[in-house]
Parts: C-alpha cells; structure tokens; sequence
C-alpha cells in the first residue's frame, strides 16, 4: 500500500517537473508547421480537472511548505536535483550529436559530485563550467524529426504528447536513465526504490514550490486554462527541441504582418 | 497691443514646445522599452495601494501597448468572419480584458529591476528587445523578450512579451482559438467569456 502511494504520489511530482517544464510546459500549436492534435480533448480535460484537485489538494500546499525551508537548503536541494538530471541530460546529448555538450555536462556532473558534495554545491560552474540547458528522450525524438503526434493530459504527471510519453517511457522502462536503473530497475543494495522516487517528487515540489504564483496568475486570467496550459507546453517543448530560447526563431511572423494599426 | 504680442509670443512657445515633445517620443526600441519598464517599475517600487499601482499600471500599458493590435492577432483567422460592429466591440472588450488581467498580474510585483540587454530588428515594423528581469531570493532570472512594433518609429508600441520563450500573444491567441473552437465557432461566446471576466 505504501508502495502504491509512493509511486501516485511520485508520478504526480514527475508530471508536474512536467507540467513546470516549462519551466512551464506549454501547449503551443506549431505556427507555420502543422499543429499538435489535441485528438483526445474530452478525456484530457477531465484528466486535467483531477490533476487541478490533486494540486490543490497535495502538491500546492506541500510546495507552499517547503518555501519556508531557508534559501540555502532549497537551493542546494535543487542542485543536487539538477546534477541528477545530467545522467539522462548527456545521453541525449551523444544521441543529438552534441558531443561538447556532452562533454561539459560529464565534467560538471564529476566535479559537482565530487567537489560539490554529491551536487550539494556548484563548483563546476566556478570553474568555467556552466550549467546548460537539460535534455530528454521525447526531446532526442523531436531533434530527430519524429512528430509529435497527439497532445496528452497524463494522471498525476501532467501534460504532455504521444512522443514525450515514449520518451519518458524509455527513460525508466527502457533504461535510458542511470539513476532509475541503479535505484528502481536493478537490486544494487545500494540504493532503494524511494531514492529514485523521493528524488521525482522532490524534483516536482521545488519545481511547483519555484511557480507558485506563476500558476495562480495563469489560472485567475485564463478564461480557458486547459487551453493556455496547453499552449504554453508545446511552445516551451518545440523551443527545447530546436534548444533556443530565441522566440525570432520558432515563431511564424506571418499572422504579426496582417495586423496593421498605427 | 500687448495682449496680441502675448498670443503670438505664446503660440510660438506652443508650436516649439510640441515640435520638442514630437521629437523626443522619436525613441529607439531599446530606450523605448526600458523607459517604459523604469516607469512601471517606479509606480510598483513606491508606496502606493494596489488600487493605485493598477490605476497608474493601466495608463502606462495604455499608451505604451498596441492593445488593438495585440486584440486582433490574437483572434487569429476568426477575425476575418467579424462583422464592423463585432470588430467595434470585440476591440472594447478585449481592451477591458486585457488591462484588468495585465494591471493584476503586474501589481503583485513590488521592486521589480528590468535590464535591457540587445535588440535584434526583424524588418521595418518588428524589432525585438531582449531584456532580464533580475533574480531575488525568491525567484531566479527571467529573460524577457518584447516585440516592438516599429511602424510609426515615432510612437514604437509593444506587441508581445515572449517571457523564457513562451510568448503571451501566442498563448493568448491559442485560448481564444480554443474557445471559439469548442463552440463551434460562435465568437459571441468569446464575447461573453470576456464580460464575465471582466464584471469579476
């Protein structure tokens, strides 16, 4: 039973890393390429409402409780989180072809377990080392032209697409996250299944705890919040996947030209 | 006599004095953006009540953003099918719309430091200003992006703010697309989502 509310409660943290992606995930319809099919809107909705209740209810308050931890133990908590994330950040890199990349985030991830007190601190970035941006495997797929077919509402993890969901899939399942294979999938005795867990759900409320107010002020000026939550996913993973946070690069000008005023 | 010396001498002050204000709105992008963020940032710094900062927020936004430009892309290829009476009102309602949800969102800020970092002009009507919000212990860095419409390069008007990528004319313009969508295509239940919105 423990187990089972474990992996519920994980799973909501690891949507809501999600969710947050984009550090705010969005939702965005590819302007100027083909829009993401929200083929399964009825269903999504619904599942969308019940993660709105599971927030509510769990994961706002908790986030709101872990603010009052001071500054220094909330950022060493996610600099250990962030360090963990290099070991499915540079596979992705090798399977983009960014091998420097790769490179940097191998050192960075070396010298902050080591120097930096298993990722407590961040000396890697004093070095000259600086952090990057992260990489999944739903990412990997979209550098590789594979669409992203339908837009999903996940339980408990939050929006995402048929893609991404592969992605994540072979991320645990598949094998392709090193920390998930030495805590969950093989017995190490070294590292037990709440390891991998307790890091997805810590991950998720510093993550929600960092967006507090960013999402109450979407959701009070939103007249459709599914839709702009929606929006903002994809926007935030087409951007990921061309890795550029240069909006002159992933936007269609097209319908700014029509709009004359002045 | 005296007073007709007065009149001319007057006029001519008047006619120098709106030759100098013209030419001082002749602003490049990057200085119009961050006067317009200093402004803002001044009003949410000083001691004022919400009331107030939303008050002066919503002039500010007034006079510095294309609310009817922004209005109408974001009603995407539906704004094809308006009638002029429908262009009339939705133009009311969304300006209504936008500076309550702009003032509000705003107004929770206090000290807010903006920096202006480059520009990048796209053609003749766009250029794009790059900008960070500075981080505090209690959020970190944010890059902002500002697309500047730069027709009348006199009065430079904002058109979007792309916040770490996610741009909110584009989100906004996906919501509104959703609702209309979803009812099958009457844009008077977009109408009515908005009064409600703003009679809240």
């Amino acid at each position: 039973m423990k187990k089972i509310f474990l992996i519920v409660f994980m799973s909501a943290i690891l949507s809501f890393s999600a969710y947050a992606g984009a550090d705010g995930e969005n939702t965005l319809s590819k302007e100027g390429g083909k829009p993401v099919k929200d083929c399964f809107e009825k269903v999504n909705r619904g599942i969308f409402a019940f993660n709105q209740a599971l927030d509510g209810a769990i994961f706002e308050p908790v986030a709101k409780g872990y603010r009052k931890f001071p500054v220094p133990i909330r950022r060493g908590t996610s600099n250990v989180l962030s360090n963990l994330s290099n070991l499915v950040t540079i596979p992705n890199n090798l399977l983009q072809g960014e091998i420097k990349q790769a490179g940097q985030n191998t050192i960075r991830f070396v010298v902050n377990t080591t120097l930096g007190i298993l990722g407590i601190f961040d000396p890697a970035s004093g070095l000259g080392f600086a952090s990057l941006e992260k990489e999944d495997y739903g990412q990997t797929f979209g550098a590789w032209g594979i669409g992203e077919g339908c837009y999903l509402v996940l339980p408990v993890l939050g929006p995402s697409t048929v893609r991404d969901t592969f992605g994540m899939i072979g991320s645990t399942i598949g094998g392709g996250d090193p920390w998930y294979n030495v805590t969950v999938k093989n017995d190490t005795h070294y590292f037990t299944d709440f390891d991998y867990y307790g890091s997805r759900a810590t991950a998720g409320i510093d993550f929600r705890a960092k967006n507090i107010e960013s999402f109450e002020s979407l959701e009070q000026n939103s007249l459709d919040f599914y839709a702009s939550v929606r929006s903002l996913y994809l926007q935030d993973r087409q951007q990921k996947i061309v890795n550029s946070k240069k909006v002159v690069d992933t936007m269609d000008d097209g319908d700014w030209e029509e709009i004359e005023s002045n | 006599m005296n007073f007709k010396k007065y009149l001319i001498k007057f006029s001519l002050i008047l006619i120098l004095f709106s030759i100098f204000v013209g030419k001082s709105f002749s602003l490049e992008p990057e200085k119009f953006v961050q006067s317009v963020v200093d402004e803002a940032s001044a009003v949410l710094t000083k001691n004022f009540t919400k009331e107030q900062k939303i008050e002066k927020l919503r002039s500010i936004a007034k006079k510095s953003v294309d609310i009817e430009g922004i209005g109408f892309y974001t009603l995407g290829s539906h704004r094809k099918n308006l009638s002029a009476s429908q262009k009339e009102e939705y133009s009311k309602l969304f300006e209504s719309y936008f500076l309550k949800s702009f003032a509000s969102r705003l107004s929770e800020y206090t000290d807010p430091k903006i920096n202006v970092t480059g520009s990048k002009k796209l053609n003749e009507k766009y250029t794009i200003i790059s900008s960070v919000l500075v981080a505090t212990d209690k959020r970190p860095e944010v890059k902002i992006d500002w697309r500047i419409y730069t027709k009348n390069p006199d009065e430079p008007l904002i058109r979007d703010l792309i916040i770490e990528g996610l741009s909110l004319a584009r989100t906004q313009k996906e919501e509104f697309n959703s609702i209309i969508q979803s009812n099958d295509g009457d844009i008077n239940v977009l109408f009515a989502n908005l009064k409600e919105f703003i009679n809240k």
